[in-house]
């Protein structure tokens, strides 16, 4: 344990000695140097209007999430149950997956108009099908001898959905959430960014419109460090799920 | 064996209708005028406008603009991605606190750094094709560690009795025992390189599929738009199809792990 918190407090370290490195090189023009931009970081926490920017993205990842999450897995359990359907459904999933959806924003836009709803809707065709990708291959790999054992116990169906078919996909199905959630933020953050006028994105493409380098960096950071403590608390919510729970 | 008719599997023929209705529905609803034309027009029409843009020949700069740099780009990310990823896989220290942080990097819409990169080498390809290769290199990286993880131990001993130095026991031994996932980094770098060069050529470029796309939505030309969405689609479903089958192929005959 102590050796790894050394080992974090290292690669921080060269990190931010790299990012001192370039920004020597390219100058402040193209990337402020770190300390200017952690300064400029906790400037912005402490004003209001930041914090209306970091609500009006909160509200619509939150939403975005709740529904990718849960079509997501309906989605995925109906076909992961049903294999004629699952077969079908299977490379159509993985081509919607696969398309960049930037693409799309033309039609979100015009389908939903400035505002939060075009968000949570960019939010959600990101990650949505993650989710019910990984759901419906969870449902699928429950090893057959678990359906035959539930059977010889004589287990009723919603015994067997609870107490076995649960446990046993729940792992997958979390790492296909954990993958689908960092997908609603970029989703979300696309469409701030193109169909918006409020939220982290909508500060960073007016950061970008007047080039005010610091601003860009700070915000960036802010979202990369949230992405990754998502990210770092849903790697351990799986590993309790697939050990302890 | 699976039955077939017309060539067709069940499942097949069961896919392929439901994108047809699905398509016929669309068609329907844009027909109808339930959805209006400002929002999407008829597939159909879509699909005539595409053909009218390929046949005219007169955005084949724009095409062939975005194409070359993801090329570009996709090269760099995959060469690039697969040294650290190597680089990487050989020290676990640096290794496990990355983990989080590389996957968190989709999560943050890197293209927000395009700007700079204008400011650093100026609008025109060589801005657009960094954007790209920085948006796929990290998927790159990413797989080429879990490929070489995923070596099975014997096969690495095996090499190691043949006395093959460290080189040849690279691209003899675990390069293909590695290569299902090499396939899906390279497949995923490719995806994501499209993705950072359309969304700089959205936000400011001289030409380009992504600008042209841009342009008609500005100046409401649907028919432009939607042939240029079109085609950008098409493109990207052929290139990850291609991409899908080799990757399938590989984890057939290496086994699935």
């Amino acid at each position: 344990m102590k050796s790894s918190r050394f080992d974090y407090a290292l690669l921080i370290a060269g990190f931010l000695a790299l990012w001192q490195l370039v920004h020597w090189a390219v100058g402040p023009d193209v990337v402020s140097s770190p300390w200017a931009t952690i300064a400029r970081a906790v400037e912005l926490l402490r004003t209001k209007t930041f914090w209306t920017h970091i609500d009006a993205t909160a509200t619509a990842f939150g939403v975005a999430s709740v529904l990718s999450i849960a079509a997501g897995i309906a989605i995925g359990l109906w076909l992961g149950l049903r294999r004629f359907a699952g077969d079908v459904a299977d490379p159509i999933l993985g081509t919607l997956y696969s398309i960049p959806k930037i693409t799309l924003y033309p039609i979100i836009l015009l389908t939903f108009g400035l505002g939060i709803s075009a968000k949570i809707a960019f939010g959600v065709i990101h990650g949505i099908f993650p989710i019910a990708i990984f759901t419906m291959n969870a449902v699928r790999n429950v090893a057959p001898v678990y359906h035959r054992t539930a059977r010889v116990m004589g287990l009723s169906s919603v015994t067997t959905a609870a107490t076995i078919m649960a446990p046993a996909a729940l792992p997958e199905i979390l790492a296909g959430i954990r993958v689908g959630v960092a997908l609603t933020l970029l989703g979300t953050l696309i469409g701030e960014l193109f169909a918006s006028t409020s939220g982290l994105g909508f500060a960073l493409i007016r950061a970008m419109d007047v080039h005010a380098v610091v601003d860009i960096l700070a915000i960036t950071l802010l979202l990369f460090i949230f992405a990754a403590g998502v990210n770092a608390t849903l790697r351990l919510v799986e590993r309790w799920a697939r050990h302890g729970g | 064996m699976v039955r077939r008719r017309f060539g067709l599997t069940k499942v097949g023929a069961a896919r392929l209708a439901f994108v047809f209705s699905l398509l016929a529905a669309l068609e329907l609803l844009c027909r109808f005028g339930i959805i209006d034309r400002v929002t999407m027009i008829p597939p159909s029409e879509m699909a005539t406008s595409l053909w009218g843009i390929l046949q005219s020949g007169r955005f084949n700069g724009d095409i062939f603009f975005t194409l070359y740099n993801v090329i570009a780009a996709a090269v760099v990310a995959i060469a690039l991605g697969f040294f650290l990823g190597a680089a990487l896989h050989a020290f676990p220290r640096l290794r496990r606190p990355l983990v989080p942080l590389l996957s968190a990097y989709y999560a943050i819409p890197t293209f927000v750094f395009y700007p700079l990169l204008i400011v650093a080498f100026g609008i025109g390809r060589a801005a657009l094709i960094v954007m790209g290769a920085m948006f796929g290199v990290v998927a790159m990286i990413v797989n080429t560690t879990l490929g070489l993880d995923h070596v099975p131990p014997v096969v690495a001993k095996t090499g190691a009795i043949m006395k093959l130095d460290r080189l040849r026991q690279l691209i003899l031994v675990r390069l293909p025992s590695a290569a299902p996932h090499l396939v899906t980094g390279v497949k995923l770098a490719v995806a994501y390189s499209v993705i950072g060069i359309v969304a700089g050529e959205f936000i400011l470029a001289t030409s380009g599929i992504g600008k042209r796309i841009a342009f008609s939505y500005d100046n409401f030309d649907n028919k432009t738009m939607y042939g240029m969405l079109l085609l950008l689609l098409i493109g990207v479903m052929i290139i990850n199809g291609a991409l899908s089958a080799w990757e399938k192929r590989l984890h057939r005959r290496f086994g699935q792990r």
